[in-house]
């Protein structure tokens, strides 16, 4: 840990319990004592809002499956129950919904964030690599969440995603059958899919833990992507990022509710308001929104297993940017160059979402492609070769005279 | 280069939105004004009672609200029935069920019963027109259209969330003869603003067809905008405690973030 821990309790019990069990030590040194840059910009405190997203996913599941039926026969009405007689059904329902897109949300901006800083460079690559096996439990968990209610569009997502794995040349179809439990997605599909929907945000807990520990091991990254030097460089953590983290969630929260009580299905899809039929295909098969980048970079390559390589592929290539990145200065602030190809980036991943709610034809396909190749580009081309050709800007020699000196 | 990101934006942004409507084509409804639109919308009791007659003695024929309770109708936020008048509803269908021999009869309905389906089985159902009616439970939050870039941006704030209303009273008021070379299929029916505009339902409703009591008129325009609203609440029967709730929760959450952000400024002054 960061070896800060000055926690001495003055209640006879506290220091009877510390003895036993140091908990409060641990709360201490990790989150009152804990020394945190001072100049930590408002994209730090999606990390914490993250942690409340979780909470309230988990709260808000868990009250859901005392009144939720993973049958085929009794899902679909068994949700409309819950929204229509269960008190504040329909309020847990909103809520649970709306938190995973607000979860997704606030993800894609803290890997943004760390993307930009360089979060992601030594000593924090194992920090990068846990959060990116969380992203993708998260996939797999809002995935099998949105099935679950056995909507139109739930049936057809499940089945176009499951089948993806029949690419697998020779074991494919085997595999897609032992999925599915049967012939096609069916009853056994939405069981299972249902014990691992409540399994897996559990497992995403436990990452998170690892997650945070590996944080506090190397210390949070900062806007100039300078460790701090001395005491002048950090503040406690309480009072300082406590207070700030707690307006930011309050902010957030706002946007929440928003969603949540005046706008409760704008994110969701009508179809999924139909009970799922075998026999009816909707017009349009898509994901839910955060999904839809990677939808986009499946189908704007026309072979199928190249496809599904490509879709896992585009996630996996995360993992190894702590490699990828040659550049010996951290933050985008003082590489002009990588700046600039981000917001690149990011441009492209807003519009492959918004291409992958199109039908690949015509120009959405071939914008698809343009921008798949970039965003692949971005991680295999360009960062690697950045770090030996880009001229950076002098970084500051520590990070109370940057903070100074944008005062001056 | 920042120029040449921007212009490369404009440029795509344009070959975009310049491109005609592919896969199915479906004209856009206009938008009405609903009394349950908006951060204070409220139902409309009189309105979704009227609704409720025409779903009652045209829509209930064919289509089933198998998720809808006859108690609900006497819920707050509804058409503002009493215990006795829902019971009554309920008292007037048929539901099947068995007797204690365990014999298969037709009893009354009760209160807890839900809005059965007029036909004994999905293909029974089907065989009218070809497709079985969809049930109306959850139909106002099922049907859409399109709102293209950049009006969903939009509507995020203007908290536009009455596509299916919308939708269902241009569809009800939608029937029309088929343009000249339109190729429509046997039993379909031409509707201006179904996907594809080949229906299967006849024209439900016309002038006249329906008495209300209040003195509304009685046209096909009131009549879809009456059902269309009743259908909202069936699918949606928390509307309104939900954007009552809301508003005490934005005030809540605003008033904390406003202290929030004033204990956060003094508590980061001793650092600046």
């Amino acid at each position: 840990m960061s070896g800060h821990s000055t926690y001495q309790p003055q209640n006879k019990f506290l220091q009877w319990f510390e003895k036993r069990l140091p908990i409060g030590g641990l709360i201490h040194s990790s989150f009152v004592a804990y020394p945190t840059p001072r100049n930590l910009n408002y994209l730090w405190t999606f990390g914490g809002i993250l942690t409340f997203m979780l909470g309230v996913q988990i709260v808000t599941g868990i009250m859901l499956a005392m009144h939720y039926t993973p049958h085929a026969d009794f899902a679909f009405k068994s949700v409309e129950t819950i929204m229509r007689d269960v008190n504040f059904g329909w309020l847990l329902r909103y809520l649970h919904a709306n938190g995973a897109s607000m979860f997704f949300f606030a993800v894609y901006i803290h890997m943004f964030r760390g993307i930009y800083y360089g979060s992601y460079k030594e000593p924090r690559e194992v920090l990068w690599i846990l959060g990116v096996i969380i992203y993708l439990l998260m996939m797999a968990t809002g995935f099998m969440g949105y099935v679950l209610v056995w909507g139109q569009m739930s049936f057809w997502a499940a089945t176009v995603i499951t089948n993806l794995f029949s690419a697998i040349p020779g074991v494919g179809d085997t595999i897609v059958t032992w999925l599915w439990g049967g012939y096609a997605v069916g009853n056994p599909t939405l069981n299972r899919f249902y014990s691992l929907h409540y399994l897996l945000p559990f497992v995403i807990a436990g990452v998170v833990v690892l997650h945070v520990w590996a944080l506090h091991v190397a210390g949070q990254n900062n806007p100039t992507g300078i460790e701090p030097a001395s005491d002048k460089d950090t503040v406690p953590f309480t009072p300082y990022a406590t207070i700030k983290d707690s307006f930011y969630m309050a902010v957030f929260c706002i946007v929440f509710a928003w969603f949540v009580f005046y706008i409760p299905n704008f994110l969701g899809h009508a179809d999924n308001y139909i009970p799922a039929n075998p026999a009816v295909t909707p017009a349009e098969i898509v994901p839910e929104w955060y999904y839809l980048p990677f939808y986009a970079i499946l189908r704007s390559i026309p072979d199928k297993l190249a496809g599904v390589i490509a879709l896992f592929s585009s996630i996996l290539v995360l993992a190894f940017i702590p490699w990828l990145d040659t550049s010996r200065v951290r933050s985008a602030r003082y590489r002009p160059l990588f700046k600039q190809f981000f917001w690149l980036w990011v441009i492209a991943c807003v519009g492959l979402g918004w291409l992958g709610s199109k039908q690949p034809e015509g120009i959405y396909v071939i914008l698809s492609r343009v921008f798949t190749v970039y965003y692949f580009a971005f991680f295999l081309i360009i960062m690697p070769l950045l770090g030996i050709f880009e001229k950076t800007r002098p970084v500051p020699n520590s990070i109370s005279d940057s903070v100074l000196g944008a005062k001056a | 280069m920042k120029r040449t990101v921007l212009a490369l934006t404009l440029a795509t942004a344009t070959a975009v939105f310049a491109l005609p409507a592919t896969a199915e084509e479906q004209v856009a409804p206009p938008r009405l004004k609903w009394s349950f639109a908006g951060p204070f919308g409220k139902y409309d009791e009189a309105q979704l009672q009227r609704g409720f007659k025409v779903y009652k003695e045209v829509c209930s024929v064919c289509h089933s609200m198998d998720m809808v309770a006859f108690r609900s109708l006497a819920q707050p936020g509804g058409p503002g029935f009493s215990e006795a008048q829902a019971a009554a509803v309920a008292a007037e269908a048929k539901i099947n069920d068995l007797d204690d021999k365990g014999q298969p009869i037709e009893r009354a309905g009760r209160p807890a019963d839900y809005f059965p389906s007029p036909f004994p089985n999905e293909l029974a159902a089907k065989s009218v027109h070809g497709v079985a009616p969809p049930d109306m439970s959850t139909l106002a939050k099922a049907r859409t259209y399109q709102r293209g870039f950049p009006w969903f941006i939009f509507d995020i704030f203007t908290q536009y969330q009455e596509q299916g209303p919308d939708y269902i009273a241009a569809y009800l008021k939608g029937y029309e003869d088929p343009p000249k070379g339109f190729a429509l299929p046997e039993n379909g029916h031409y509707n201006k603003y179904f996907p594809g505009h080949n229906t299967a339902m006849p024209s439900p409703l016309q002038d006249g067809q329906i008495t209300y009591d209040d003195g509304s008129p009685q046209t096909l325009d009131q009549y879809s905008r009456d059902v269309a609203a009743f259908l909202m609440w069936a699918a949606e029967p928390h509307l309104v405690q939900r954007k009552r709730i809301g508003f005490q929760v934005m005030v809540f959450l605003i008033v904390l973030a406003g202290l929030l952000y004033f204990t956060k400024k003094k508590v980061w002054s001793a650092v600046h």
